[in-house]
């Protein structure tokens, strides 16, 4: 299976995230392209291309742009989700920081087939290095006319506002997202209504990743059938694949949907240390883990989730046989409790008792009750929350007690002497320095 | 609910200063009094007038982090501050501040040390990154040294996983350190030094940083231009080049390659080399002579501490000092 170089085919272009170096290599070119090719042509382009949203749902992209009413009189909005922050996922900031104007392309295309003339996008706060180069590029096109009024005298008016957020990775959630960005904590909404027609200030909006946006203009500059000779028939294109954890090259990876683990860990060189694959996530902390038995699971949507998983934002978190799976879900549940929003009882609330019911474990004072606890919790967490956070936050967990149960049924059982686990290779014990008060 | 915002937000509609932060009604709490003069009222003007008029409450996060920028964290001079600008309350202000981690309750240090502990980390060494931090800085998680210079910090995963275990100082990037090295930048700190980020610009100051976060563009060239990033960003590409890919977008002849090459019916092949056919190609553990405070992280010796000397400010980007894992972008 080979590596298919789209958007990272400029990555180590010297100083790419120039206008100047960007147009020399092609940049922009998918604007005029559009321009002549009218809005909606692109968004039927976009359908049939097949490209399906790469922030981890996968939903149909032409689709949800075809959703925007038109003539409806509001003002339409394309809102970037850059909140990535999904452990495991580091695709967006490599690609914001390397190849900005991949990016802001993206967006003149997708505003003007949805017909918005505001863009924004919504940077996680942390990648201020990322931001830095957007904002940069961004006053770069504004200054050569892409961006502004009557862009390439097209008549198209297009302003584009680089949001920082401010270390929340709920706002990752779109509705969240959608909050934070009018000033408000970033709490999701109750849907329907969807955002294609309540969704910033109340008006059709569409949201879509950094990854799925930078897409567009390839499929405009090289057409339907080019797309789609990638990938799978439901799933086309190709991917960028993060992968992280014990590998022994880990980084990004682009290759066609559907290309299966053990190929990626070809490409990467294997489990670090030559030793066994133990446990994985197809697609962050939020899917459930997966098992040497996956290696040949194809990783697009469907293929992952016939699994039993789902691809989420295809990071791979590789872990080897030195890997101790309670540490590792004790440490994924400490994430969901902190990040839960707090606005629904059964993720606020369960997310933190399921941390002090696994550090317990750890601690080596297990009750024979807790993996019943646990499981019962999940039951009463998944669906049971406004937004995905709380379904993300018992995937580890479910899914550690299915693949792992003799790990957790020995937590399980009481241990005479406390005595923290010492691996060099597993998640840390949780340190009482560290953690004690943890945010 | 934004709707009868709107109707609201009379005040600050236009980018001009409003007048509830100048006249005599402003007059009284943090109103152009203390850290908040007519400069930050001019910014966050500026700010406001980024988003569509009559969404005013938009421009909340920016200013968070400028008056972050001004006191080092979110005071109450400073939520009353905001509140003001945008014609809403306090409270409205406070429930939102509270919410988000990068909006400090209590001054930061000079140096805000974060060190990412979320799972990618730990896997490969985070916690004892963060634990050596601790015991060197005698502090906890979210505390600050006594001569307030440098606050510590555990981090939730940074995006960065194929750099683990990651740090970031004022929130730029040391990748792949090890206790070792996250020790010997927090000393070259300590020593008022400013070591060289691995990815992003040269290292800013808490209230540089915030106005970045802010929505104010870096005033520095180098700032912008960064340091490039190191091997993880472009590893498929790597193996594509061993496979003999020359930069085209795939599935399609190269038209923009260096020099105008020629377009080249080039196939990648359907299986590259795995790794014991290129071993050369694995980054060696880097360590340069007589610098004991760089090490490639602990067992996993893929990933190379890039900063060079992170105690050295200006050469930490010299390349001959990581000569397994070159910058693969210009500086």
């Amino acid at each position: 299976m080979p590596v298919t170089p789209v958007l990272t085919a400029h990555w180590k272009v010297p100083g790419i995230w120039s206008l100047e170096t960007y147009e020399r290599h092609g940049g922009y070119r998918s604007v005029r392209a559009a321009f002549d090719l009218g809005p909606d042509e692109i968004i039927k382009m976009v359908k049939d291309s097949g490209l399906r949203g790469r922030g981890g749902a996968g939903f149909p992209t032409g689709m949800k742009w075809s959703f925007i009413p038109q003539g409806d009189g509001k003002p339409h909005y394309l809102v970037v989700n850059a909140d990535e922050g999904e452990p495991g996922t580091c695709k967006d900031a490599p690609l914001m920081m390397t190849d900005p104007h991949s990016l802001i392309e993206g967006i003149i295309v997708a505003s003007f087939a949805v017909r918005a003339s505001r863009a924004f996008v919504y940077v996680r706060g942390e990648l201020v290095h990322a931001a830095r180069r957007l904002r940069n590029a961004t006053a770069e096109a504004y200054r050569a006319g892409y961006l502004g009024q009557n862009i390439l005298g097209s008549g198209f008016d297009l302003d584009l506002v680089i949001h920082s957020g401010a270390g929340a990775y709920i706002c990752g959630e779109e509705t969240a997202l959608l909050d934070s960005l009018e000033g408000r904590r970033g709490q999701p909404r109750l849907r329907p209504p969807f955002p294609a027609t309540h969704g910033l200030y109340n008006s059709p909006t569409v949201i879509n990743n950094v990854e799925t946006i930078t897409s567009v203009p390839f499929i405009v500059n090289h057409g339907v059938e080019w797309f789609r000779s990638m990938g799978t028939e439901k799933s086309p294109g190709p991917k960028i694949y993060s992968l992280s954890g014990h590998v022994t090259r880990p980084g990004q990876y682009e290759a066609p949907m559907g290309t299966t683990l053990r190929e990626l860990l070809e490409l990467a060189g294997g489990v670090r240390g030559g030793r066994q694959l133990k446990a994985w996530t197809p697609g962050g902390s939020s899917t459930p883990m997966l098992t040497a038995e996956h290696l040949d699971v194809p990783l697009d949507f469907d293929g992952v989730m016939a699994a039993g998983s789902l691809l989420g934002t295809a990071a791979l978190m590789i872990m080897d046989d030195t890997t101790e799976m309670v540490p590792v879900v004790r440490r994924l549940t400490q994430f969901y409790a902190h990040e839960s929003c707090g606005k629904c009882t059964p993720c606020r609330e369960g997310t933190t008792w399921m941390v002090q019911i696994l550090s317990r474990m750890e601690r080596g004072q297990g009750n024979p009750r807790d993996v019943d606890t646990l499981t019962d919790a999940c039951g009463n967490i998944f669906g049971r929350a406004f937004c995905a956070l709380a379904d993300g936050a018992v995937s580890p967990i479910q899914s550690g007690i299915k693949h792992f149960p003799e790990e957790f049924a020995a937590a399980a059982t009481p241990r005479e002497q406390a005595a923290p686990a010492e691996s060099g290779n597993g998640v840390a014990p949780a340190s009482k320095n560290a953690l004690a008060g943890a945010h | 609910m934004s709707v009868s915002n709107g109707v609201r937000l009379t005040p600050s509609e236009s980018a001009t200063v409003p007048e509830a932060v100048t006249g005599p009604a402003g007059a009284g709490v943090g109103t152009g009094a203390g850290p908040f003069g007519a400069e930050t009222v001019a910014a966050a003007a500026e700010i406001i007038a980024r988003y569509p008029i009559g969404r005013q409450r938009s421009a909340l996060l920016p200013l968070l982090h400028l008056v972050q920028a001004e006191e080092g964290c979110v005071t109450a001079e400073g939520v009353e501050f905001c509140a003001r600008q945008l014609g809403i309350t306090a409270a409205e202000v406070h429930a939102v501040a509270s919410f988000y981690t990068m909006y400090k309750r209590h001054p930061v240090g000079d140096w805000l040390v974060s060190v990412c502990t979320n799972l990618s980390c730990s896997l490969v060494g985070g916690q004892q990154v963060f634990d050596r931090l601790s015991e060197k800085l005698g502090v906890g998680h979210d505390q600050t040294t006594a001569d307030g210079r440098i606050t510590l910090e555990h981090a939730e995963c940074l995006a960065a996983c194929d750099y683990a275990p990651v740090m970031t100082v004022n929130y730029d990037f040391y990748d792949g350190v090890d206790p070792d090295a996250a020790e010997g930048i927090v000393e070259s700190l300590a020593r008022g030094e400013r070591p060289m980020p691995t990815r992003g610009g040269p290292l800013c100051t808490f209230a540089e940083v915030s106005r970045q976060l802010a929505g104010f563009e870096d005033p520095r060239p180098e700032g912008v231009a960064g340091t490039g990033f190191l091997e993880p960003s472009v590893a498929g590409l790597t193996v594509a080049e061993q496979a003999g890919w020359r930069g085209e977008i795939a599935g399609t002849e190269p038209v923009d390659g260096p020099a105008g090459a020629a377009p080249v019916e080039q196939v990648l092949p359907d299986e590259v080399p795995a790794d014991g056919a290129r071993s050369g190609a694995a980054p060696a553990v880097t360590r340069p002579a007589g610098g004991p405070t760089v090490t490639s992280a602990a067992g996993d010796p893929t990933v190379t501490s890039a900063a060079g000397d992170p105690t050295v400010t200006s050469a930490a980007g010299d390349p001959t000092s990581a000569p397994a894992a070159p910058k693969t972008e210009g500086a």
